[in-house]
């Protein structure tokens, strides 16, 4: 993306693509009798060998509470738990560990900040701004609290080509909006948005900003110090670390403010009968014992994905979305949604008079991974006049040979519903 | 009646002889997919929420009726798969008895391949016609009117 700073880790040479791809045991496997092919990577990513490997030694090895115990094992586990929270600090460039909150994912990082700090900060009145491009994720969870609270959700427009105009999101940020939520790239279409300038506009009217970052962070380095962005929310599944772990990142001087919406064990400074201390950040919102060994892959997550560099990343899945466009696009019955000028590697495309659905199952019928339906994001596909579409999402193992077997398959497929000739 | 239906049994044996000839998972999806051709749909009056088949990602609609101990299925599907898995179905259910329809084993999906449609995932639904299909008939069998 041209308007991050990255938070460049060179390697130094080109990656062996090949041998990078033989570290994900998930991929080489045959799935009805054809070599699997997986294009799902905006559900979720495939884990490579160090992922697996450092949660398995921390199962056999490590396996201890942390922040509690005096032994040896809880002593290894607490290093290895908080030595991840300052891998992720560096990660996403913020400043300091009381920054990054663990979770259970963006799911779970949004309604925190929706019913944390939307109880603390929402009236009636107010006005909540997301885009037509969010997931549900990015929309419930502020219904949810525009409902408790009084305040209304307000959506900025998508345009025909599945992208959000910066004039748009100008005149809907006006001196009712207490919080502008967007998702950087959109998990249905792959529009990216431009972040940076959304959030100066926002602050520039003393507006605070959260982004889903979900679909970026396995795809391009994120700098949310360079963002100066208030929260920014993001899952390790889709990184290649585990499921069930999630960051949600936020200033300190906001954090601070926010009252736990969950209460328990390790997140508490004093206990009382009449009544109880919380802890300091960030524990006073990780309340119980967390996913340790979710974090420990999201540890060795982020280690992988430097390993290689983000400039290579970013190349390699360019030319990836690059040569998957210019095939599909030659299929004359394929027709995309969203054309976005800035689009990540994710295609969301229709047949006419052929459901997704059979699509999906045709394809997966060769081996193929990809995603039908609404990819949470309902109102979006409501606006586009369909039900669903077939989704392609790359990351950055696939290889061209995949997507001439993608093209081939489809091609099968439609021949066999009867919407391309026999040959 | 003079003409019985033939049994859920004798059904299933039938259409699974007819998969076997198949050579591959090609054929068998143009073969289902061409029974559901056949389906002759629900008018639009009766594609309402109350017959909509949750869980679906393609939609399905389908509605029953019980007449003297026999029930009768239409069904109708915006996909093409789904179309035919409700061909199957009309094929095997059509005409019984709820009691045979609650008791009569239906082991169709797992003898032509298509048992990974049997999971509640699948969003052709399979599963939940399936379940509509049965709580119709144990409806059936308790309302004394029908037996």
């Amino acid at each position: 993306m041209n308007q991050s700073e990255p938070t460049e880790c060179k390697a130094p040479q080109e990656p062996d693509w090949k041998a990078i791809r033989m570290e994900f045991p998930a991929l080489h496997q045959q799935v009805n009798d054809s070599p699997l092919v997986y294009f799902d990577h905006a559900a979720t990513a495939q884990k490579p060998r160090k992922v697996i490997d450092a949660m398995t030694r921390y199962y056999e090895l490590d396996n201890a509470n942390v922040h509690r115990g005096v032994h040896h094992l809880s002593q290894r586990a607490t290093r290895a738990y908080e030595e991840a929270r300052m891998k992720t600090v560096r990660f996403i460039g913020a400043e300091n560990p009381s920054e990054v909150i663990f979770t259970s994912g963006t799911t779970a990082s949004i309604n925190l900040v929706a019913q944390s700090w939307g109880s603390a900060h929402l009236k009636a009145g107010d006005e909540v701004l997301v885009t037509g491009l969010e997931h549900h994720a990015n929309l419930v969870p502020w219904q949810m609290i525009c409902t408790r609270t009084g305040a209304h959700l307000k959506i900025v427009p998508v345009n025909d080509l599945g992208e959000v105009s910066t004039e748009s999101v100008a005149q809907m940020l006006h001196s009712k909006t207490r919080i502008f939520a967007f998702s950087w790239i959109s998990n249905a279409l792959g529009t990216i948005n431009p972040a940076h300038e959304w959030v100066r506009l926002a602050h520039e009217k003393g507006i605070t900003t959260l982004i889903d970052a979900a679909q970026v962070v396995a795809h391009h380095p994120i700098d949310v110090h360079g963002l100066g962005v208030d929260f920014l929310c993001f899952s390790a599944h889709k990184m290649m670390g585990p499921t069930g772990v999630g960051v949600l990142y936020g200033k300190k001087s906001i954090l601070e403010t926010l009252e736990p919406m969950v209460g328990g064990g390790d997140m508490i400074d004093e206990v009382t009968y009449e009544k109880s201390t919380w802890a300091e950040l960030p524990y006073r919102l990780e309340a119980g014992t967390p996913n340790i060994a979710g974090v420990i892959g999201l540890s060795a997550a982020i280690d992988f994905l430097e390993s290689i560099g983000w400039s290579y990343i970013e190349r390699r899945e360019s030319e990836l979305l690059q040569y998957a466009l210019l095939k599909l696009g030659s299929i004359p019955q394929i027709r995309f949604i969203g054309q976005p000028n800035n689009r990540a590697g994710v295609i969301s495309f229709v047949v006419d008079g052929v459901h997704p659905y059979d699509l999906g199952t045709l394809l997966d019928e060769q081996g193929i991974a990809l995603r039908t339906g609404h990819h949470c994001a309902q109102p979006l596909m409501r606006h586009f006049g369909i039900s669903g579409t077939c989704r392609v999402s790359l990351a950055l193992y696939n290889t061209f040979e995949e997507i001439d077997q993608l093209e081939k398959a489809l091609i099968r497929a439609l021949r066999l519903m009867g919407k391309v000739q026999a040959q | 009646m003079s003409n019985l239906p033939s049994t859920m049994k004798s059904i299933q044996d039938q259409l699974a002889a007819d998969f076997e000839y198949l050579d591959d998972w090609e054929e068998r999806y143009a073969y289902l997919m061409d029974l559901g051709k056949d389906v002759q749909g629900l008018p639009l009056e009766e594609k309402t929420t109350d017959n909509l088949i949750k869980g679906c990602q393609s939609r399905v609609w389908l509605t029953t009726r019980c007449e003297n101990n026999r029930m009768w299925m239409s069904a109708d599907s915006e996909a093409f798969i789904a179309k035919g898995i409700i061909a199957l179905l009309i094929k095997v259910f059509n005409g019984q008895t709820p009691a045979d329809i609650l008791n009569e084993t239906f082991d169709l999906p797992d003898r032509i391949g298509l048992t990974a449609h049997l999971s509640p995932g699948r969003a052709n639904g399979l599963a939940g016609m399936l379940a509509r299909i049965r709580h119709d008939a144990s409806l059936a069998l308790a309302t004394p009117n029908n037996n």
